[in-house]
C-alpha cells in the first residue's frame, strides 16, 4: 500500500510549478474581464439610444487628473513590490501609502463627478439608458477600486505592524496584479465612456 | 500502511458524539468531504427537480388535463430547469471534480481549500434562496409563488410589470450567488491542476479527467461571468429603476437573450465535458486498453472549449437576425460537431479490440455513446437555421437537449457513481441492482425522450399548459409520461443501491477495477491527507507501471 512511494524511473530533477496565488489571481482576472466585457458591450450597444436627455456630450467632463492618479498608482505599486523583494521595508511602505492615496484620490474624483451629475444635471441611474449604463459600468469599476483599496489597506496595516517582509513578496505581487487589472480596466472604461461614447 | 491509519481514525470516530461529526462536516475544508457534500446536495435537488418534472409530465399526460393550475405549471417548468442545471448538474460535476482531481494528480488537497468550502456554501445558499421563493416570493400572504419566468427568463417577462412580488428576484439572486460559487470553484480547479501536480505529472501525462476538468473550469470562468453580469443588470433594472432590458425606455429584450445564451450555450459544454471525462476514464479501464488517441482527445476538448464560446446565437435563430449572423452561427454550430465526433471515434477506438468487461459503469458509458450520438445528430439538424425556424421552441428542441443532458450527461454520471463509489465509501455497489437500474432507466429514457421528438415535429410548442385532442399528440404524450415513471422507479432502485451498498456492500479494497490512475493507489476511502508521501509518476498510467515493472508505459510514451 505504500507502493506509491516506490520511486519510478524518469524522475525529473527539478519539479517546479507556477505559484498558485498568481494562477488563481489570473483566473479571477479572466472572470472579471468577462463581467466587464458584458457591461462594456451593453454600454456601447446603448450609446445614443436614450429616449431622453441628458446625453454624454452635454454632461460628461473628461477626468484627466484622476485618470493620471490611478494609472500612476500602477507604477507605485509595482516599484513597492520590487523594493519589498529587496528587503527595503521603509521604502516599500512609503510607496504603498502613495498607491493608496492615489487610488483614494481617483475614488474621490468619481464621487465628485457623480455628485455633479446627480445634483447639477439630474442624471441618475433611472433617468435614461445613458444613466443606467454609465453608473453601472463606472460603478462596477469604482467597486473594484474600493475592494482593491481595502486589500491594500490590510497589507498596509500588517506592514505598519512589521509583519510584511521579503518572504511575503510573492503574495504582495498577487495583490499588485489585481491592482494592475483595475487600472487596465479603467483604460478601457475611459476609452469607451469618455472617448467613443460622446 | 494507509489501512492502519484508517483503523485508528475509525476507532476515534466511533467514540465521538454526532454533534462533533456534524461540526466537522460543516467546517470542513477537505476536498474529499466537500466533494461528497456537493454530490449529496445535488442528489437531494435531483429528487426535487425530478418531482417537478413528474408534475409537468402528469399535467401533459392527456389533453385538457388540469392536474395543476397554469400558474403552478409555469413555476414547475421554471424551477425544474433552473434546479436541474444550477443545483444538480453543476454541483454534482463540481463534486466529482473536487473529489477526484487532487487524488488523480497526486496532490493532498485543492490549491485553495478554504475557497473551496466558500464555493460550496455559496452554492448551497443559492439553492436555498431559490426554494425559499416558495414562501418568500410575495411575502407570507402569497406563499407558493416560485419564479415562473422560464429558466432563461426572457425580458420583458422579468420586468416589474410582469413579475410582481419577489419571485423573479429570488431567481436572480440565487443564480448570482451560486454563480460566484461556481467561479470560485473553477478558479480553484485550474490552480490545483496547474500548480499542485505531483513530480513527473507533466501536462502530457495527466489523466484525461484532469485535462477535461481544466477545460471545463476555463469555460465556467468565461461563461458564468457573463451570466453574473446579466443578473447584476437585471437586479439594477428591478431594484434601482434601470433600463437595460426595459423596451419602454429604449432598452432591448434581445440583449438579454444574447447575454443569457453567451452563458447558456457554453454551459452545455461545461456540463458535458466532465461527462466526457468520466467516459474517458471508465471506457479504457473496462476495455483493458489505454485510451486511444490521448493527444487528440485533449486537442478536441480544447477545440470544443473554444468553438463552444462562439455558438450561442443558434438559440436565437427565430428572433430574426441578419443573414451574416445566421450563417456564422450555423457554421460554428456545425463545426463543433467535428471535435465531438473525433471524441466518439476515439472512445470506439479504445473499445475496438479490447477485452471489454460489461460491468455497470461500462454499460452506462456504452449507453451514453449511443444516446449522445443521437443527441448530437438532432443538434446538427437544428443548427440549420431554416430547420430551426420551423422547429424552434417546439418539443423537438426539448427532446434534443434532454437527450444530451439525460442520455449523455446523466448516463455518464451514473457510470461515474458505480465506478468511484467503491473509492469514496470503501464498498462496491451491487451489480445486479446496477444492471436493473441501467436497463429500467434506459427503457424509461427512450420511452420518454424518443417519443418526445414526434409531437415536436407535429408542432407541439414547449411550455404549453395543455392542448386540444385530435392533433396526434395524445399517444406520444401518454408514452412520455409512462417513461417518466419507469425512470422514477429506476432512480429509486439507484438510491436504494447507494444506501444498501453503503452499509452492506462487499469491501472494495484499494483497486477493485484493476485501474491505472493514482486515486486507486490509496486506501478506500482515502486517508485525510490522501498520500502518505507524494507519489512520482513516469507515464500516463502510473499504476500500470507499478503492476507491470517488466513492461512499463514509460518505455513507450
Amino acid at each position: 500500500m505504500s507502493a506509491t512511494t516506490t520511486p519510478l524511473p524518469g524522475i525529473p530533477g527539478a519539479w517546479k510549478l507556477p505559484y498558485r496565488g498568481k494562477v488563481g489571481m489570473a483566473c479571477l482576472i479572466f472572470a472579471e474581464s468577462a463581467i466587464f466585457t458584458i457591461f462594456v458591450v451593453a454600454y456601447l450597444f446603448y450609446v445614443g439610444k436614450s429616449l431622453s436627455g441628458p446625453t454624454p456630450r452635454e454632461v460628461l467632463e473628461t477626468p484627466i487628473f484622476y485618470t493620471v492618479c490611478l494609472l500612476s498608482s500602477s507604477l507605485t505599486v509595482h516599484f513597492a513590490g520590487k523594493l519589498l523583494e529587496r528587503g527595503r521595508r521603509g521604502a516599500f511602505l512609503l510607496l504603498w501609502v502613495l498607491t493608496i492615496v492615489l487610488g483614494a484620490l481617483f475614488l474621490y474624483g468619481t464621487g465628485q463627478e457623480w455628485h455633479r451629475l446627480i445634483y447639477e444635471h439630474g442624471l441618475t441611474i433611472s433617468t435614461n439608458l445613458f444613466g443606467t449604463t454609465y453608473y453601472s459600468l463606472v460603478g462596477l469599476h469604482a467597486f473594484h477600486v474600493t475592494a482593491g483599496l481595502i486589500m491594500l489597506s490590510i497589507v498596509l496595516f500588517f506592514g505598519l505592524a512589521g509583519r510584511v517582509g521579503p518572504e511575503q513578496s510573492a503574495r504582495v505581487d498577487v495583490l499588485s496584479l489585481y491592482w494592475h487589472f483595475v487600472d487596465a480596466v479603467w483604460v478601457v472604461v475611459f476609452t469607451v465612456v469618455y472617448v467613443l461614447g460622446r | 500502511m494507509s489501512s492502519d491509519v484508517l483503523a485508528i481514525q475509525n476507532a476515534e470516530a466511533a467514540s465521538r458524539p454526532w454533534v462533533e461529526t456534524l461540526h466537522e462536516w460543516v467546517t470542513t475544508v477537505d476536498h474529499k468531504r466537500l466533494g461528497i457534500l456537493y454530490i449529496l446536495y445535488a442528489l437531494v435537488f435531483l429528487i426535487i427537480g425530478g418531482i417537478e418534472a413528474t408534475i409537468i409530465r402528469i399535467q401533459l399526460m392527456r389533453p385538457h388535463n388540469d392536474f395543476v393550475s397554469p400558474q403552478v405549471f409555469n413555476r414547475m417548468f421554471t424551477m425544474h430547469g433552473t434546479t436541474m442545471i444550477f443545483f444538480v448538474a453543476m454541483p454534482i460535476l463540481f463534486g466529482f471534480a473536487n473529489y477526484l482531481v487532487p487524488l488523480m494528480i497526486g496532490a493532498r488537497d485543492m490549491a485553495f481549500p478554504r475557497l473551496n468550502a466558500f464555493g460550496f456554501w455559496l452554492t448551497a445558499l443559492g439553492g436555498f434562496l431559490l426554494y425559499f421563493s416558495f414562501v418568500g416570493g410575495s411575502g407570507l400572504y402569497g406563499a407558493g409563488s416560485a419564479p415562473d419566468v422560464g429558466w432563461f427568463a426572457y425580458a420583458p417577462l422579468t420586468s416589474r410589470a410582469f413579475s410582481v412580488g419577489h419571485s423573479a428576484d429570488y431567481w436572480t439572486i440565487a443564480l448570482l450567488v451560486s454563480g460566484f460559487g461556481s467561479i470560485s470553484t473553477a478558479i480553484n480547479i485550474i490552480a490545483t491542476i496547474l500548480c499542485m501536480r505531483c513530480p513527473g505529472m507533466k501536462l502530457s501525462r495527466m489523466p484525461l479527467l484532469a485535462w477535461l476538468n481544466l477545460v471545463m473550469a476555463g469555460m465556467v470562468i468565461l461563461a458564468v461571468s457573463p451570466l453574473t453580469a446579466a443578473q447584476i443588470m437585471l437586479s439594477i433594472d428591478r431594484y434601482l429603476g434601470g433600463h437595460f432590458f426595459d423596451t419602454q425606455a429604449g432598452g432591448s429584450a434581445t440583449l438579454w437573450m444574447h447575454f443569457f445564451w453567451i452563458f447558456g450555450h457554453p454551459e452545455v459544454y461545461v456540463l458535458i465535458i466532465p461527462a466526457f471525462a468520466f467516459a474517458s476514464e471508465i471506457i479504457p479501464v473496462f476495455s483493458r486498453k489505454p485510451i486511444f488517441g490521448y493527444p487528440v482527445m485533449v486537442a478536441a476538448t480544447i477545440c470544443i472549449g473554444f468553438i463552444g464560446l462562439s455558438v450561442w446565437a443558434h438559440h436565437m435563430f427565430t428572433i430574426g437576425m441578419n443573414s451574416y449572423a445566421n450563417s456564422f452561427f450555423v457554421f460554428t454550430t456545425m463545426a463543433i460537431a467535428v471535435p465531438t465526433g473525433i471524441k466518439i471515434f476515439n472512445w470506439l477506438g479504445t473499445m475496438w479490440g479490447g477485452k471489454i468487461q460489461f460491468k455497470t459503469p461500462m454499460i452506462f458509458c456504452i449507453g451514453f455513446l449511443l444516446q449522445f450520438l443521437i443527441a448530437g445528430l438532432t443538434g446538427v439538424m437544428m443548427s440549420v437555421a431554416p430547420f430551426d425556424w420551423q422547429l424552434g421552441n417546439s418539443y423537438f428542441v426539448v427532446a434534443h437537449f434532454h437527450y444530451v443532458i439525460v442520455g449523455g450527461i446523466l448516463f455518464c454520471l451514473f457510470g461515474a457513481f458505480y465506478y468511484w463509489f467503491p473509492k469514496i465509501t470503501g464498498r462496491l455497489l451491487n451489480e445486479t441492482l446496477g444492471k436493473l437500474h441501467f436497463w429500467l432507466f434506459a427503457i424509461g429514457f427512450h420511452l420518454t425522450f424518443d417519443s418526445m421528438h414526434i409531437p415536436g415535429l407535429l408542432g407541439m410548442p414547449r411550455r404549453i399548459y395543455t392542448y386540444e385532442p385530435g392533433r396526434g399528440w395524445e399517444i406520444w404524450n401518454l408514452i412520455e409520461t409512462i417513461g417518466v415513471f419507469v425512470q422514477g422507479i429506476a432512480t429509486l432502485i439507484f438510491v436504494a443501491n447507494l444506501v444498501l451498498s453503503y452499509f452492506n456492500g462487499p469491501k472494495a479494497g484499494n483497486d477493485p477495477w484493476d485501474a491505472w490512475t493514482l486515486e486507486w493507489s490509496v486506501s478506500s476511502p482515502p486517508p485525510v491527507y490522501n498520500f502518505a508521501s507524494i507519489p512520482t509518476v513516469a507515464s500516463r498510467r502510473p499504476l500500470w507501471d507499478l503492476k507491470h515493472p517488466e513492461d512499463p508505459d514509460s518505455h513507450y510514451e
